[in-house]
């Protein structure tokens, strides 16, 4: 089926060609250049009678049109000043600019058309911090090739960490390391975030190396299930956890979750010297509407730049040669000394680390732990950034993970609203989000199963099995 | 490790017998109700290991193929049939049977549909791909449910007399328990003669045992392969109805619970085999049932998923070819 899409998707398109004039020959002979911009233009005319058709037209199209197609379209990459090869650099540090400027014109921007208004900055923290916890899926789906079905249990494990760590619910202890925003006499252990974040991570990689060792001998599919057991069983522990084994222990304060939970922030004397906030709660705006929100994503803007040094360096270090050795195949890796266990140890507490850190960073974000945020689909969403970016590849999974915690938070429901205004239905598109995003997983692995950004290599891989015919189908394949 | 795995059964074993000496009828109803769970189970649990047996695939999608079988069988009894509590026996056993068969073809034909869709064309990619599908699928169908009968839960009246059979030292064995062992003893007698004695079950074990050495001996894998999902939907629709009668309420997430106990329980008597699923799911339906019901020292129902999950890496971690043992690659 795949093959029969894609057949006539290129049909399609080598006819649009000739129709235009171009036929096979003279299109293999043009510039690659003059390639790139006739396939662009072809595609944005494409999207926008689409939109004209679907009848949500608005001017704003262009522009967004105009943008992507200035990023997407030259090859910015193989600009140099002078012998210097800045092109690497040039359209990340783009986005990179966008981004850190968001707060200021993201509520000024125009309606887009289907898609409706541009997401609020507080969705824009949540995506940076979906953006983490995909890129440390990355590392276990994407380099490891480990499916990871218990992705949550990191999460909820870094978010339960802030809370002991950054909390009053120890009630009887008094600790204060550097934390900001206390009121006099507070109870509890309170550790200043900046300390809680990598001290959850390591806690959620010592977790993830307790869970591999028995488990990533494994292979495959069992592993995925043993995962998903545990991204089961954490959750519950959490629930059930206010007295454990009838008990009066209380470490997660059952159902009613751990809350308020510290917010970051740099204290007093940063703030009167370096004009950091003290604390984020208390942030001033600095020019934008919301300076609680403006304060909480340009600091997730940073921890996701840390991670995505952390996925570059790490995937071409020995260590990341090793993974992806072994997701290519795994008895010719050990055949080739590399250890497989002690490797994909070290891939599940790596992601581990990273969703423990993003775990952390979300129950200071929305001061609290609790249980209901910490379910199976969480795991599988995230596993569809993964895949639906493109496994392995790192501008992939961010623009996955942005993409669907977008569509998740605000998307669904704005184009919900335009199509049901449109067509005078009544779809509650938001309910049916889970079952979009499976759609999104089938669809995606029928017809393009590297994802859409993939990495060169991981498409390789997937194109290679595709075309090993199995013997019980070469009758079909061959007729 | 054996020591440590006896010492753990001889506990076990022990808080069973305590709890059976500090009362007697009250374990005795427990162990019924663990056995009416495990027969259903079984007939879940079936699915995975014949789809697991022939394509090494778990196949996310059965719970929830399960689930829109337990919701079909429901409306049919509702709203064909229109039982209720005083519908006469005639009635009543004219209704089962029609749904059961309705079911039991719907959800055939809706599984053999996904394997054509979602699983046959990903056979040459790697193993994950078809898993990865799956789940995606499981999604789709749940939410099928929900666009169909929206996120409560779709209720069935208790119709099924609940009689006593017979009894034991006081403890009474009902009729609506044992309707749940009279429609799934014959369902899997059926399988189990279906598999053993027939042309086609040969070929399901030949492509089971090897598929490009049976597509040699001139076996259609393709079609073995839709005739096993064509079985395993069969037997997830008559756990459907099973479920829809005997607990009354159904809804969009049962099938993803259910399924993966049934997985649990298909794992613990060995994956691929079939008597051995039997075996595990009635293994879990007693061991869910003591920890929910029995009072002496039980954790109770809060932590029945964790109870159930740890059994199940517990297997895959020491033993996972099962109890019966199918030599899987990880148990080979």
């Amino acid at each position: 089926m795949r093959r029969r899409v894609l057949a006539s998707i290129s049909g399609a398109w080598w006819t649009a060609l000739a129709a235009l004039g171009l036929p096979h020959e003279r299109w293999r002979a043009l510039p690659a250049m003059r390639r790139r911009i006739v396939k662009a233009a072809l595609w944005t005319v494409i999207v926008l009678l689409l939109i004209a058709w679907l009848g949500v037209w608005h001017w704003s199209a262009f522009v967004a049109a105009a943008i992507v197609l200035a990023i997407a379209v030259p090859r910015w990459s193989r600009t140099r000043v002078g012998k210097r090869r800045v092109g690497r650099v040039i359209v990340p540090l783009a986005v990179l600019a966008l981004a850190v400027a968001y707060p200021y014109y993201g509520t000024k921007l125009p309606e887009l058309p289907l898609f409706g208004p541009f997401p609020q900055l507080s969705t824009m923290v949540i995506a940076g911090i979906f953006t983490m916890m995909a890129l440390g899926l990355n590392f276990v789906v994407g380099y490891a090739g480990l499916l990871d079905l218990g992705y949550v249990a990191f999460y909820a494990m870094g978010a339960y960490s802030a809370g002991w760590f950054a909390s009053s619910q120890f009630s009887r202890q008094k600790l204060n390391v550097g934390a900001v925003g206390l009121y006099p006499g507070a109870t509890g252990i309170h550790f200043s975030m900046w300390l809680v974040l990598p001290i959850a991570g390591v806690i959620t990689a010592i977790a993830g190396i307790l869970i591999g060792l028995p488990t990533l001998r494994l292979r495959g599919d069992y592993l995925a299930i043993v995962t998903l057991g545990f991204g089961e069983i954490l959750p519950q522990v959490a629930r059930n956890g206010d007295h454990l084994f009838g008990t009066n222990v209380n470490l997660t304060n059952g159902t009613e979750g751990i809350t308020p939970i510290d917010p970051p922030g740099f204290g007093n004397w940063l703030q009167a010297h370096l004009h950091l906030p003290s604390n984020f709660l208390t942030a001033p705006s600095f020019g934008t509407g919301d300076g609680l929100d403006a304060v909480f994503f340009w600091t997730v803007i940073v921890l996701v730049l840390i991670t995505i040094f952390c996925s570059a360096r790490l995937r071409d270090s020995r260590l990341g040669r090793a993974w992806i050795a072994i997701r290519e195949d795994e008895t010719a890796a050990a055949a080739m000394g590399i250890p497989l266990m002690r490797t994909k140890t070290w891939a599940y507490a790596t992601g581990a680390f990273f969703g423990g850190i993003a775990g952390a960073y979300y129950a200071s974000y929305k001061s609290g732990a609790f249980p209901d945020d910490f379910f199976f689909q969480i795991s599988v969403f995230i596993l569809c950034m993964v895949i639906l970016g493109g496994m392995g590849n790192i501008w992939g999974v961010i623009f996955g993970a942005v993409f669907l915690t977008y569509l998740n938070y605000e998307g669904l429901s704005n184009i919900g609203t335009q199509v049901n205004d449109k067509l005078g239905t009544n779809i509650n598109l938001p309910k049916y989000e889970f079952g979009i995003f499976g759609a999104i997983l089938v669809i995606v692995m029928l017809l393009r199963p590297e994802g859409l950004l993939p990495s060169r290599r991981r498409a390789a891989e997937f194109h290679e099995g595709v075309h090993d015919e199995p013997l019980y189908d070469a009758e079909v394949a061959g007729a | 490790m054996p020591v440590i795995a006896a010492m753990l059964l001889v506990a076990l074993g022990l808080w069973l017998a305590i709890n059976l000496y500090k009362g007697p009828a009250y374990f005795f109803t427990i162990f019924f109700i663990g056995l009416t769970n495990g027969a259903l189970y079984a007939l879940v649990a079936l699915g995975y290991t014949l789809v697991y047996g022939i394509l090494e695939l778990i196949n996310f999608a059965h719970g929830d193929v399960f689930m829109l079988g337990g919701l079909f069988s429901a409306t049919m009894l509702l709203s064909a049939f229109h039982l209720n509590g005083h519908s006469s026996t005639g009635v009543l056993v004219a209704a089962i049977v029609a749904s059961l068969g309705v079911a039991m073809v719907g959800c055939g034909l809706l599984n053999a549909a996904i394997e054509r869709i979602a699983y046959r064309p990903l056979r040459g990619a790697p193993r994950l791909a078809p898993l990865i599908t799956a789940i995606g699928m499981s999604f789709i169908l749940q939410d099928v449910a929900i666009g169909w009968k929206g996120p409560g839960y779709t209720a069935v009246p208790e119709v099924l007399p609940t009689g006593k059979v017979f009894s034991i030292g006081g403890v009474v064995y009902t009729w609506e328990k044992f309707i749940v062992v009279l429609i799934t003893v014959p369902v899997l007698l059926a399988l189990i003669w279906l598999v053993q004695r027939t042309k086609q079950g040969k070929a399901m074990r030949a492509t089971a045992q090897d598929r490009d050495a049976a597509a040699i001996m001139g076996i259609n894998v393709n079609r073995t392969i839709s005739f096993t999902f064509l079985i395993a939907g069969m037997l997830a629709g008559a756990g459907g109805l099973v479920y829809a009668l005997y607990f009354g309420q159904i809804r969009y997430d049962t099938g993803f619970e259910l399924g993966l106990i049934a997985f649990t329980a298909a794992v613990l008597g060995g994956i691929g085999n079939l008597p051995g699923a039997v075996l595990g799911a009635l293994l879990i339906g007693f061991i869910q049932a003591f920890n929910e019901g029995l009072q002496w020292h039980a954790p109770g129902s809060n932590w029945t998923q964790s109870i159930v999950f740890s059994i199940l890496i517990l297997i895959l971690v020491f033993r996972p070819e099962g109890l019966l043992g199918e030599r899987t690659p990880e148990g080979g």
